[in-house]
Protein backbone atom coordinates (compact mmCIF):
# COMPACT_ATOMS: atom_id res chain seq x y z
CA UNK A 1 0.00 0.00 0.00
CA UNK A 2 3.21 2.56 0.58
CA UNK A 3 3.50 2.08 -2.92
CA UNK A 4 0.25 3.21 -3.68
CA UNK A 5 0.40 5.90 -1.53
CA UNK A 6 3.10 7.43 -2.60
CA UNK A 7 2.33 7.17 -6.52
CA UNK A 8 -1.02 9.01 -5.82
CA UNK A 9 0.51 11.20 -3.15
CA UNK A 10 3.06 12.08 -6.32
CA UNK A 11 0.13 12.22 -8.58
CA UNK A 12 -1.69 14.93 -6.83
CA UNK A 13 1.17 17.52 -6.28
CA UNK A 14 2.18 17.20 -9.48
CA UNK A 15 -1.36 17.61 -10.75
CA UNK A 16 -2.58 20.94 -12.05
CA UNK A 17 -5.34 20.77 -10.48
CA UNK A 18 -3.37 20.41 -7.14
CA UNK A 19 -1.85 23.67 -8.66
CA UNK A 20 -4.72 25.93 -8.68
CA UNK A 21 -5.98 24.49 -5.30
CA UNK A 22 -3.09 25.77 -3.79
CA UNK A 23 -2.85 29.07 -5.59
CA UNK A 24 -6.37 29.95 -4.26
CA UNK A 25 -5.89 28.23 -0.65
CA UNK A 26 -2.70 31.49 -0.33
CA UNK A 27 -4.87 34.23 -1.84
CA UNK A 28 -7.79 32.94 0.56
CA UNK A 29 -5.51 33.29 3.32
CA UNK A 30 -4.40 36.45 2.45
CA UNK A 31 -7.63 37.89 1.70
CA UNK A 32 -9.05 36.44 4.84
CA UNK A 33 -6.24 37.82 7.20
CA UNK A 34 -6.13 41.27 5.76
CA UNK A 35 -9.82 42.21 6.02
CA UNK A 36 -10.17 40.09 9.33
CA UNK A 37 -7.23 41.36 11.05
CA UNK A 38 -7.63 45.17 10.56
CA UNK A 39 -10.81 44.87 11.74
CA UNK A 40 -9.84 43.58 14.59
CA UNK A 41 -6.96 45.90 15.23
CA UNK A 42 -9.02 49.03 14.98
CA UNK A 43 -11.28 47.10 17.35
CA UNK A 44 -7.96 46.79 20.04
CA UNK A 45 -6.85 50.51 19.52
CA UNK A 46 -10.08 51.05 20.40
CA UNK A 47 -9.67 49.59 23.84
CA UNK A 48 -11.29 46.29 23.46
CA UNK A 49 -9.72 43.75 25.61
CA UNK A 50 -10.88 40.53 24.53
CA UNK A 51 -9.17 36.78 25.91
CA UNK A 52 -9.57 34.83 22.62
CA UNK A 53 -8.53 37.61 20.22
CA UNK A 54 -6.37 35.48 18.53
CA UNK A 55 -9.66 32.86 17.32
CA UNK A 56 -11.39 36.20 16.26
CA UNK A 57 -9.24 35.48 13.25
CA UNK A 58 -10.80 32.52 12.30
CA UNK A 59 -14.44 33.20 12.91
CA UNK A 60 -15.04 36.56 12.27
CA UNK A 61 -16.00 37.37 8.41
CA UNK A 62 -15.28 40.82 7.78
CA UNK A 63 -16.17 42.22 4.65
CA UNK A 64 -15.43 38.52 3.50
CA UNK A 65 -15.82 34.79 4.41
CA UNK A 66 -14.32 33.57 7.62
CA UNK A 67 -11.81 30.96 7.70
CA UNK A 68 -14.81 28.85 9.07
CA UNK A 69 -17.63 29.66 7.03
CA UNK A 70 -15.04 29.45 3.73
CA UNK A 71 -13.85 25.45 4.74
CA UNK A 72 -18.03 24.98 5.08
CA UNK A 73 -18.69 25.96 2.02
CA UNK A 74 -15.36 25.30 -0.43
CA UNK A 75 -14.27 22.64 1.57
CA UNK A 76 -16.21 19.73 0.12
CA UNK A 77 -15.21 20.91 -3.53
CA UNK A 78 -11.79 20.36 -2.03
CA UNK A 79 -12.80 16.76 -1.35
CA UNK A 80 -14.68 16.62 -4.35
CA UNK A 81 -12.00 17.38 -6.50
CA UNK A 82 -9.35 15.04 -5.51
CA UNK A 83 -11.66 11.97 -5.45
CA UNK A 84 -14.17 12.38 -8.36
CA UNK A 85 -12.60 10.72 -10.66
CA UNK A 86 -10.06 8.21 -8.56
CA UNK A 87 -11.45 4.85 -9.61
CA UNK A 88 -13.44 5.74 -12.83
CA UNK A 89 -10.13 7.09 -14.11
CA UNK A 90 -7.92 3.99 -13.91
CA UNK A 91 -11.10 1.73 -14.92
CA UNK A 92 -11.51 3.94 -18.41
CA UNK A 93 -7.80 4.24 -19.19
CA UNK A 94 -7.41 0.69 -18.64
CA UNK A 95 -4.61 1.00 -15.82
CA UNK A 96 -6.98 -0.53 -13.05
CA UNK A 97 -6.67 -4.01 -14.87
CA UNK A 98 -2.98 -3.27 -15.22
CA UNK A 99 -3.10 -2.56 -11.28
CA UNK A 100 -4.97 -5.34 -10.41
CA UNK A 101 -2.31 -8.17 -12.38
CA UNK A 102 0.55 -6.64 -9.61
CA UNK A 103 0.73 -8.64 -6.53
CA UNK A 104 -1.04 -6.05 -4.36
CA UNK A 105 -4.45 -6.40 -2.65
CA UNK A 106 -7.49 -4.75 -4.11
CA UNK A 107 -7.99 -2.99 -0.81
CA UNK A 108 -4.57 -1.59 -0.54
CA UNK A 109 -5.53 0.67 -4.05
CA UNK A 110 -8.74 2.45 -2.62
CA UNK A 111 -6.92 2.26 0.76
CA UNK A 112 -4.08 4.02 -0.78
CA UNK A 113 -6.14 6.47 -2.73
CA UNK A 114 -7.99 7.94 0.03
CA UNK A 115 -4.70 8.08 2.24
CA UNK A 116 -3.25 10.36 -0.44
CA UNK A 117 -5.91 12.36 -0.13
CA UNK A 118 -6.33 12.88 3.54
CA UNK A 119 -2.54 13.91 3.24
CA UNK A 120 -3.39 16.64 0.36
CA UNK A 121 -5.96 17.49 2.15
CA UNK A 122 -4.54 17.73 6.07
CA UNK A 123 -1.63 19.87 3.93
CA UNK A 124 -4.16 22.38 2.32
CA UNK A 125 -6.16 23.24 6.22
CA UNK A 126 -2.91 23.01 8.14
CA UNK A 127 -0.93 26.06 5.32
CA UNK A 128 -4.08 27.85 5.56
CA UNK A 129 -4.17 27.73 9.03
CA UNK A 130 -0.73 28.76 9.80
CA UNK A 131 -0.81 31.17 7.20
CA UNK A 132 -3.43 33.29 8.58
CA UNK A 133 -2.01 32.62 11.98
CA UNK A 134 1.48 33.46 11.13
CA UNK A 135 0.01 36.67 9.25
CA UNK A 136 -2.50 37.72 11.51
CA UNK A 137 0.36 37.43 14.76
CA UNK A 138 2.13 39.72 12.66
CA UNK A 139 -0.65 42.25 12.13
CA UNK A 140 -2.22 42.35 15.38
CA UNK A 141 0.56 40.88 17.44
CA UNK A 142 -1.41 38.86 19.22
CA UNK A 143 0.22 35.52 20.50
CA UNK A 144 -2.23 32.68 21.20
CA UNK A 145 -2.18 30.83 24.59
CA UNK A 146 -1.85 27.06 24.95
CA UNK A 147 -5.26 26.61 24.86
CA UNK A 148 -6.15 28.60 21.79
CA UNK A 149 -3.64 26.72 20.13
CA UNK A 150 -5.63 23.49 21.56
CA UNK A 151 -8.66 25.21 20.44
CA UNK A 152 -6.80 25.65 16.94
CA UNK A 153 -5.59 21.97 16.51
CA UNK A 154 -9.13 20.35 17.41
CA UNK A 155 -10.50 22.91 14.61
CA UNK A 156 -7.35 21.56 11.95
CA UNK A 157 -8.86 17.93 13.24
CA UNK A 158 -12.01 18.03 12.52
CA UNK A 159 -11.86 20.48 9.41
CA UNK A 160 -9.79 17.25 7.83
CA UNK A 161 -12.64 15.48 8.88
CA UNK A 162 -14.95 17.06 7.24
CA UNK A 163 -13.05 17.28 3.92
CA UNK A 164 -12.32 13.65 4.33
CA UNK A 165 -16.08 12.61 3.94
CA UNK A 166 -16.47 14.80 0.53
CA UNK A 167 -13.35 12.60 -0.47
CA UNK A 168 -14.89 9.36 0.45
CA UNK A 169 -18.13 10.81 -1.00
CA UNK A 170 -16.12 11.22 -4.31
CA UNK A 171 -14.06 8.04 -3.96
CA UNK A 172 -18.27 6.21 -3.85
CA UNK A 173 -19.12 8.26 -6.78
CA UNK A 174 -15.80 7.37 -8.69
CA UNK A 175 -16.93 3.69 -7.85
CA UNK A 176 -20.68 3.92 -8.77
CA UNK A 177 -20.57 5.86 -11.93
CA UNK A 178 -18.31 4.86 -15.06
CA UNK A 179 -18.39 7.97 -16.84
CA UNK A 180 -16.24 10.68 -14.77
CA UNK A 181 -18.76 13.54 -16.17
CA UNK A 182 -21.34 11.67 -14.60
CA UNK A 183 -19.55 11.02 -11.07
CA UNK A 184 -18.25 15.05 -10.83
CA UNK A 185 -21.54 16.17 -11.42
CA UNK A 186 -23.15 14.06 -8.48
CA UNK A 187 -20.86 15.03 -5.90
CA UNK A 188 -21.58 18.66 -7.29
CA UNK A 189 -25.17 17.83 -6.96
CA UNK A 190 -25.06 15.77 -3.39
CA UNK A 191 -22.99 19.33 -1.96
CA UNK A 192 -25.27 21.54 -3.45
CA UNK A 193 -28.38 19.70 -2.05
CA UNK A 194 -26.76 19.60 1.21
CA UNK A 195 -25.38 23.22 1.18
CA UNK A 196 -28.31 25.43 -0.05
CA UNK A 197 -31.46 23.47 -0.23
CA UNK A 198 -31.33 21.75 3.39
CA UNK A 199 -31.39 25.02 5.52
CA UNK A 200 -34.56 26.23 3.32
CA UNK A 201 -36.29 22.36 3.57
CA UNK A 202 -35.71 22.61 6.81
CA UNK A 203 -37.73 25.71 7.47
CA UNK A 204 -40.32 24.41 5.34
CA UNK A 205 -40.40 20.70 7.33
CA UNK A 206 -40.44 22.53 10.66
CA UNK A 207 -43.06 24.73 9.77
CA UNK A 208 -45.62 21.70 8.29
CA UNK A 209 -44.40 19.54 11.19
CA UNK A 210 -44.56 22.35 13.80
CA UNK A 211 -46.04 25.28 13.20
CA UNK A 212 -45.76 28.32 15.24
CA UNK A 213 -49.05 29.95 15.56
CA UNK A 214 -48.38 32.24 18.21
CA UNK A 215 -44.47 33.32 18.86
CA UNK A 216 -45.27 34.34 22.77
CA UNK A 217 -45.56 30.37 23.11
CA UNK A 218 -42.84 29.03 24.48
CA UNK A 219 -43.72 25.15 23.96
CA UNK A 220 -44.47 25.97 20.27
CA UNK A 221 -41.53 27.39 19.57
CA UNK A 222 -39.31 25.18 21.18
CA UNK A 223 -40.67 21.94 19.68
CA UNK A 224 -40.31 23.89 16.18
CA UNK A 225 -36.50 24.85 16.76
CA UNK A 226 -36.00 20.94 18.20
CA UNK A 227 -37.33 19.56 14.47
CA UNK A 228 -35.12 22.35 12.92
CA UNK A 229 -32.40 20.98 14.69
CA UNK A 230 -32.88 17.38 13.82
CA UNK A 231 -33.35 17.86 10.51
CA UNK A 232 -30.75 20.28 9.91
CA UNK A 233 -28.20 17.58 11.70
CA UNK A 234 -28.44 15.48 8.85
CA UNK A 235 -26.17 17.95 6.91
CA UNK A 236 -22.77 17.32 7.41
CA UNK A 237 -22.33 21.59 6.20
CA UNK A 238 -24.69 21.99 9.18
CA UNK A 239 -22.68 19.65 11.57
CA UNK A 240 -19.33 21.15 10.86
CA UNK A 241 -20.38 24.61 10.87
CA UNK A 242 -22.00 24.17 14.73
CA UNK A 243 -18.52 22.40 15.53
CA UNK A 244 -16.03 24.40 14.51
CA UNK A 245 -18.05 27.70 15.88
CA UNK A 246 -18.59 26.06 19.05
CA UNK A 247 -14.82 25.32 19.14
CA UNK A 248 -13.35 28.48 17.70
CA UNK A 249 -15.76 31.06 19.23
CA UNK A 250 -15.85 30.27 23.26
CA UNK A 251 -18.56 33.08 23.27
CA UNK A 252 -20.85 31.45 20.30
CA UNK A 253 -21.45 34.90 19.17
CA UNK A 254 -20.30 34.62 15.88
CA UNK A 255 -22.38 31.53 15.18
CA UNK A 256 -24.01 33.06 11.61
CA UNK A 257 -24.36 29.28 10.59
CA UNK A 258 -25.59 29.04 7.22
CA UNK A 259 -28.75 28.11 8.58
CA UNK A 260 -31.21 31.07 9.26
CA UNK A 261 -31.00 31.28 12.75
CA UNK A 262 -34.10 30.33 14.63
CA UNK A 263 -35.50 32.52 17.60
CA UNK A 264 -34.14 29.60 20.28
CA UNK A 265 -30.64 30.65 18.71
CA UNK A 266 -31.09 33.66 19.23
CA UNK A 267 -32.33 33.56 22.90
CA UNK A 268 -29.28 31.17 23.65
CA UNK A 269 -26.74 33.55 21.92
CA UNK A 270 -27.97 36.07 24.42
CA UNK A 271 -26.99 33.48 27.39
CA UNK A 272 -23.54 32.91 26.96
CA UNK A 273 -22.02 35.83 29.05
CA UNK A 274 -18.91 34.48 29.42
CA UNK A 275 -16.86 32.29 27.38
CA UNK A 276 -16.79 28.63 27.36
CA UNK A 277 -13.55 26.87 29.02
CA UNK A 278 -12.36 24.27 26.53
CA UNK A 279 -13.24 21.28 28.35
CA UNK A 280 -17.07 22.48 28.13
CA UNK A 281 -16.53 22.94 24.24
CA UNK A 282 -15.68 19.93 24.16
CA UNK A 283 -18.12 18.46 25.46
CA UNK A 284 -20.59 19.67 23.08
CA UNK A 285 -18.55 19.58 19.98
CA UNK A 286 -18.11 16.00 20.87
CA UNK A 287 -21.50 14.71 19.52
CA UNK A 288 -21.42 16.85 16.73
CA UNK A 289 -17.31 15.51 15.74
CA UNK A 290 -18.67 11.96 16.82
CA UNK A 291 -21.35 11.95 13.70
CA UNK A 292 -19.20 13.70 11.48
CA UNK A 293 -16.04 10.97 11.88
CA UNK A 294 -19.23 8.54 11.82
CA UNK A 295 -20.71 10.06 8.53
CA UNK A 296 -16.97 9.84 7.12
CA UNK A 297 -16.29 6.31 8.03
CA UNK A 298 -19.96 5.53 6.31
CA UNK A 299 -18.82 6.96 3.32
CA UNK A 300 -15.62 5.60 2.76
CA UNK A 301 -16.72 2.05 4.28
CA UNK A 302 -19.70 2.14 1.44
CA UNK A 303 -16.66 2.80 -0.79
CA UNK A 304 -14.51 0.24 -0.03
CA UNK A 305 -17.25 -2.55 0.17
CA UNK A 306 -18.56 -1.61 -3.54
CA UNK A 307 -15.28 -1.77 -4.43
CA UNK A 308 -13.95 -4.82 -2.87
CA UNK A 309 -17.50 -6.50 -4.09
CA UNK A 310 -17.46 -5.15 -8.09
CA UNK A 311 -17.47 -7.92 -10.32
CA UNK A 312 -13.84 -7.59 -11.78
CA UNK A 313 -15.52 -7.83 -15.50
CA UNK A 314 -16.74 -4.09 -14.84
CA UNK A 315 -13.22 -3.07 -14.81
CA UNK B 1 10.89 -28.42 -23.34
CA UNK B 2 7.40 -28.75 -22.00
CA UNK B 3 7.96 -31.23 -19.39
CA UNK B 4 4.84 -33.01 -17.55
CA UNK B 5 4.81 -31.33 -14.38
CA UNK B 6 1.81 -29.22 -15.01
CA UNK B 7 1.27 -24.87 -13.92
CA UNK B 8 -2.17 -24.54 -14.49
CA UNK B 9 -4.54 -27.10 -13.40
CA UNK B 10 -8.01 -26.86 -13.68
CA UNK B 11 -11.11 -29.04 -12.39
CA UNK B 12 -14.51 -28.91 -13.25
CA UNK B 13 -14.26 -25.16 -13.06
CA UNK B 14 -17.25 -23.35 -13.42
CA UNK B 15 -18.32 -19.63 -13.43
CA UNK B 16 -22.09 -18.40 -13.56
CA UNK B 17 -23.08 -14.78 -13.77
CA UNK B 18 -26.53 -15.16 -12.58
CA UNK B 19 -28.08 -17.19 -14.92
CA UNK B 20 -25.37 -17.04 -17.77
CA UNK B 21 -22.57 -19.68 -17.84
CA UNK B 22 -19.55 -17.91 -18.88
CA UNK B 23 -16.86 -20.97 -18.38
CA UNK B 24 -18.27 -24.59 -17.65
CA UNK B 25 -17.12 -27.46 -16.02
CA UNK B 26 -13.52 -26.72 -17.40
CA UNK B 27 -10.50 -29.41 -17.04
CA UNK B 28 -7.49 -27.27 -18.12
CA UNK B 29 -3.88 -28.48 -18.01
CA UNK B 30 -0.47 -26.16 -19.13
CA UNK B 31 2.56 -27.71 -18.47
CA UNK B 32 5.94 -26.06 -17.35
CA UNK B 33 7.93 -24.32 -20.31
CA UNK B 34 5.25 -24.93 -23.27
CA UNK B 35 3.60 -22.03 -25.01
CA UNK B 36 -0.28 -23.24 -24.75
CA UNK B 37 -2.61 -21.35 -27.22
CA UNK B 38 -6.05 -20.32 -25.99
CA UNK B 39 -8.24 -20.35 -28.52
CA UNK B 40 -12.21 -19.76 -29.01
CA UNK B 41 -14.66 -17.03 -30.34
CA UNK B 42 -15.36 -13.88 -28.54
CA UNK B 43 -17.10 -14.83 -25.53
CA UNK B 44 -16.34 -17.98 -25.55
CA UNK B 45 -15.27 -17.70 -21.89
CA UNK B 46 -11.23 -17.16 -22.17
CA UNK B 47 -10.95 -13.65 -20.00
CA UNK B 48 -13.55 -14.97 -17.38
CA UNK B 49 -10.96 -18.47 -17.28
CA UNK B 50 -8.03 -15.80 -17.04
CA UNK B 51 -9.79 -13.61 -14.49
CA UNK B 52 -10.12 -16.77 -12.30
CA UNK B 53 -6.79 -17.98 -13.03
CA UNK B 54 -5.74 -14.93 -11.55
CA UNK B 55 -7.74 -15.40 -8.54
CA UNK B 56 -9.85 -11.78 -9.83
CA UNK B 57 -12.70 -13.89 -9.87
CA UNK B 58 -14.01 -16.24 -7.75
CA UNK B 59 -15.23 -19.76 -9.38
CA UNK B 60 -18.55 -21.05 -8.66
CA UNK B 61 -17.47 -24.17 -8.06
CA UNK B 62 -14.68 -26.19 -9.34
CA UNK B 63 -10.66 -26.52 -8.27
CA UNK B 64 -8.12 -23.94 -9.95
CA UNK B 65 -4.12 -24.76 -8.80
CA UNK B 66 -2.00 -22.14 -10.53
CA UNK B 67 1.73 -22.98 -9.79
CA UNK B 68 0.47 -25.21 -6.77
CA UNK B 69 -1.61 -22.10 -5.39
CA UNK B 70 -5.21 -21.63 -5.04
CA UNK B 71 -5.87 -18.39 -6.60
CA UNK B 72 -8.89 -17.70 -4.63
CA UNK B 73 -7.44 -17.96 -1.32
CA UNK B 74 -3.75 -16.60 -2.07
CA UNK B 75 -4.04 -14.28 -5.16
CA UNK B 76 -0.42 -12.77 -4.09
CA UNK B 77 1.46 -15.76 -4.46
CA UNK B 78 -0.13 -16.46 -7.83
CA UNK B 79 0.04 -12.65 -8.66
CA UNK B 80 3.87 -12.46 -7.70
CA UNK B 81 4.63 -15.74 -10.24
CA UNK B 82 2.38 -14.94 -12.82
CA UNK B 83 2.66 -11.77 -15.15
CA UNK B 84 -0.09 -11.09 -16.90
CA UNK B 85 -1.43 -8.73 -20.04
CA UNK B 86 -5.27 -8.03 -19.92
CA UNK B 87 -6.53 -7.82 -23.11
CA UNK B 88 -7.39 -3.83 -22.64
CA UNK B 89 -3.86 -2.51 -20.69
CA UNK B 90 -3.78 0.99 -20.36
CA UNK B 91 -1.14 3.11 -18.49
CA UNK B 92 -0.54 5.89 -16.61
CA UNK B 93 -0.85 8.32 -19.38
CA UNK B 94 0.76 11.58 -17.66
CA UNK B 95 3.56 9.06 -16.79
CA UNK B 96 6.67 8.09 -19.08
CA UNK B 97 7.13 4.70 -19.93
CA UNK B 98 10.19 4.12 -17.69
CA UNK B 99 8.42 5.59 -14.99
CA UNK B 100 5.36 3.53 -15.16
CA UNK B 101 7.63 0.74 -15.38
CA UNK B 102 9.09 1.64 -12.30
CA UNK B 103 6.07 1.84 -10.58
CA UNK B 104 4.91 -1.84 -11.29
CA UNK B 105 8.92 -2.87 -10.04
CA UNK B 106 7.68 -1.01 -6.90
CA UNK B 107 4.60 -3.31 -7.14
CA UNK B 108 6.35 -5.83 -7.05
CA UNK B 109 8.84 -4.95 -4.74
CA UNK B 110 11.85 -5.26 -6.63
CA UNK B 111 15.00 -2.92 -5.57
CA UNK B 112 15.57 -0.26 -7.22
CA UNK B 113 19.13 -0.89 -8.92
CA UNK B 114 17.93 -4.29 -10.29
CA UNK B 115 14.97 -2.42 -11.04
CA UNK B 116 16.28 0.10 -13.03
CA UNK B 117 18.42 -2.52 -14.75
CA UNK B 118 15.67 -4.55 -16.32
CA UNK B 119 13.73 -1.34 -17.36
CA UNK B 120 16.66 -0.56 -19.65
CA UNK B 121 17.14 -3.95 -20.67
CA UNK B 122 13.63 -4.29 -21.09
CA UNK B 123 12.83 -0.98 -22.93
CA UNK B 124 16.27 -2.09 -25.06
CA UNK B 125 14.46 -5.44 -25.84
CA UNK B 126 11.20 -4.44 -27.06
CA UNK B 127 12.10 -1.88 -28.98
CA UNK B 128 11.08 1.13 -27.08
CA UNK B 129 14.76 2.44 -26.00
CA UNK B 130 14.02 5.71 -27.29
CA UNK B 131 10.26 6.58 -26.25
CA UNK B 132 10.98 5.03 -23.29
CA UNK B 133 10.86 9.06 -21.30
CA UNK B 134 8.02 9.67 -23.49
CA UNK B 135 4.64 10.30 -21.95
CA UNK B 136 2.22 7.30 -22.22
CA UNK B 137 -0.04 9.56 -23.51
CA UNK B 138 1.71 10.18 -26.24
CA UNK B 139 2.00 6.50 -27.37
CA UNK B 140 0.85 4.87 -30.09
CA UNK B 141 -1.30 1.23 -29.39
CA UNK B 142 1.53 -0.52 -30.54
CA UNK B 143 3.84 1.10 -28.41
CA UNK B 144 1.60 0.40 -25.57
CA UNK B 145 1.32 -3.61 -26.42
CA UNK B 146 5.09 -3.48 -26.41
CA UNK B 147 5.51 -1.47 -23.02
CA UNK B 148 2.93 -3.87 -21.71
CA UNK B 149 5.63 -7.10 -22.62
CA UNK B 150 8.50 -4.66 -21.16
CA UNK B 151 6.12 -4.67 -17.80
CA UNK B 152 6.81 -9.06 -18.12
CA UNK B 153 9.96 -8.72 -18.80
CA UNK B 154 10.62 -6.57 -15.68
CA UNK B 155 8.66 -8.59 -13.45
CA UNK B 156 10.23 -11.90 -14.96
CA UNK B 157 7.60 -14.27 -13.44
CA UNK B 158 7.55 -17.97 -14.21
CA UNK B 159 4.27 -18.13 -16.24
CA UNK B 160 2.92 -15.24 -18.47
CA UNK B 161 -0.37 -14.91 -19.38
CA UNK B 162 -0.78 -13.07 -22.49
CA UNK B 163 -4.39 -11.27 -23.71
CA UNK B 164 -4.04 -11.08 -27.38
CA UNK B 165 -0.71 -9.22 -27.35
CA UNK B 166 -0.24 -8.70 -30.52
CA UNK B 167 -3.23 -6.65 -31.17
CA UNK B 168 -2.98 -3.29 -32.88
CA UNK B 169 0.36 -4.46 -34.01
CA UNK B 170 1.88 -3.67 -37.45
CA UNK B 171 3.19 -7.35 -38.66
CA UNK B 172 7.02 -6.81 -38.31
CA UNK B 173 6.14 -5.64 -34.86
CA UNK B 174 4.13 -9.22 -34.19
CA UNK B 175 6.83 -11.22 -35.81
CA UNK B 176 9.24 -9.28 -33.65
CA UNK B 177 6.38 -10.10 -30.68
CA UNK B 178 5.94 -13.97 -31.42
CA UNK B 179 9.86 -14.35 -31.45
CA UNK B 180 10.07 -12.67 -27.58
CA UNK B 181 7.73 -14.80 -26.76
CA UNK B 182 9.42 -17.62 -27.97
CA UNK B 183 12.98 -16.29 -27.00
CA UNK B 184 11.81 -16.26 -23.08
CA UNK B 185 10.24 -19.63 -23.04
CA UNK B 186 13.21 -21.05 -24.55
CA UNK B 187 15.56 -18.77 -22.45
CA UNK B 188 14.44 -19.02 -19.23
CA UNK B 189 11.72 -21.31 -19.43
CA UNK B 190 8.98 -19.08 -18.73
CA UNK B 191 5.37 -20.88 -19.06
CA UNK B 192 3.39 -19.13 -21.61
CA UNK B 193 -0.57 -19.10 -22.33
CA UNK B 194 -1.38 -17.00 -25.26
CA UNK B 195 -4.72 -16.07 -26.16
CA UNK B 196 -5.04 -15.11 -29.72
CA UNK B 197 -7.61 -14.64 -32.74
CA UNK B 198 -4.71 -14.99 -35.10
CA UNK B 199 -4.63 -18.82 -35.43
CA UNK B 200 -1.62 -18.97 -37.77
CA UNK B 201 0.61 -17.16 -35.52
CA UNK B 202 -0.50 -19.79 -32.64
CA UNK B 203 0.26 -22.70 -34.96
CA UNK B 204 3.74 -21.29 -35.58
CA UNK B 205 4.25 -20.50 -31.68
CA UNK B 206 2.70 -22.80 -29.73
CA UNK B 207 3.36 -26.55 -28.50
CA UNK B 208 0.08 -27.11 -27.06
CA UNK B 209 -3.30 -25.58 -27.67
CA UNK B 210 -6.84 -25.89 -26.21
CA UNK B 211 -9.98 -24.34 -27.98
CA UNK B 212 -13.13 -22.60 -25.90
CA UNK B 213 -17.00 -22.22 -27.38
CA UNK B 214 -19.92 -21.20 -25.02
CA UNK B 215 -17.54 -22.19 -22.03
CA UNK B 216 -16.85 -25.96 -22.89
CA UNK B 217 -13.79 -26.81 -23.62
CA UNK B 218 -14.05 -28.14 -26.95
CA UNK B 219 -10.33 -29.03 -27.71
CA UNK B 220 -7.06 -29.60 -25.98
CA UNK B 221 -3.87 -31.20 -27.37
CA UNK B 222 -0.91 -31.00 -29.54
CA UNK B 223 -1.80 -29.52 -32.96
CA UNK B 224 -0.86 -33.37 -34.29
CA UNK B 225 -2.91 -34.68 -32.17
CA UNK B 226 -5.79 -32.58 -32.78
CA UNK B 227 -5.41 -32.74 -36.66
CA UNK B 228 -5.64 -36.70 -36.07
CA UNK B 229 -8.83 -36.71 -34.07
CA UNK B 230 -10.61 -34.61 -36.89
CA UNK B 231 -9.17 -37.03 -39.42
CA UNK B 232 -10.01 -40.06 -38.44
CA UNK B 233 -10.14 -41.62 -42.02
CA UNK B 234 -8.20 -39.31 -43.83
CA UNK B 235 -4.31 -40.73 -43.31
CA UNK B 236 -1.62 -39.30 -43.79
CA UNK B 237 -2.71 -35.72 -44.54
CA UNK B 238 -2.18 -32.63 -41.57
CA UNK B 239 -4.51 -30.27 -41.32
CA UNK B 240 -3.52 -26.67 -40.46
CA UNK B 241 -5.24 -25.20 -37.25
CA UNK B 242 -7.43 -22.95 -38.77
CA UNK B 243 -8.76 -25.92 -40.62
CA UNK B 244 -9.07 -27.72 -37.30
CA UNK B 245 -10.44 -24.71 -36.21
CA UNK B 246 -12.96 -23.87 -37.80
CA UNK B 247 -14.02 -27.89 -37.72
CA UNK B 248 -15.26 -27.18 -34.54
CA UNK B 249 -17.18 -23.91 -34.98
CA UNK B 250 -18.66 -25.57 -38.64
CA UNK B 251 -20.68 -28.82 -36.75
CA UNK B 252 -22.64 -26.50 -34.85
Amino acid sequence: MGVILRKELADHLNSTRFLILFCLVVCVSLLITNTVSLNIRSAIESGAKDPHLFLMLFTTSGHFFSLVQFIAFFGPLIGIIMGFDAINREKNDGTMSMLLSQPVHRDAIINGKFLAGLVVITMMVVSIVLLISGLGMVVIGVVPTPEQLARLLLYVVLSIIYIGFWLGLALLFSILFRSIGTSALASIAFWIVVAFFVSFATNIIADVVAPIHASEDVDQVMKHQRVVEIISRCSPVHLYTDAATTIMDPYRKTTKTLLLVGPMETISRARFNNPLDLPQSVLIVAPYLITIVALTSICFAAAYLIFMKQEIRSI
Amino acid sequence: MATTESVIETENLTKRYGRFTAVSRLNLRVFRGEIFGFLGPNGAGKTTTILMLLGLTEPTYGHVAVLGFNPTRRPLDVKRRVGCLPENVGYYRDLTGRENLRYVARLNGLPEDEAEERISSALERVGLADEGDKLVGAYSRGMRQRLGLAELLVKKPEMMILDEPTLGLDPKGMAEVLQLIRSLSKEQGTTVLLCSHHLHQVQEVCDRVGIMNEGHLVAQGTIEELSREGLKSEEGKRLSLEEIYMRYFREE
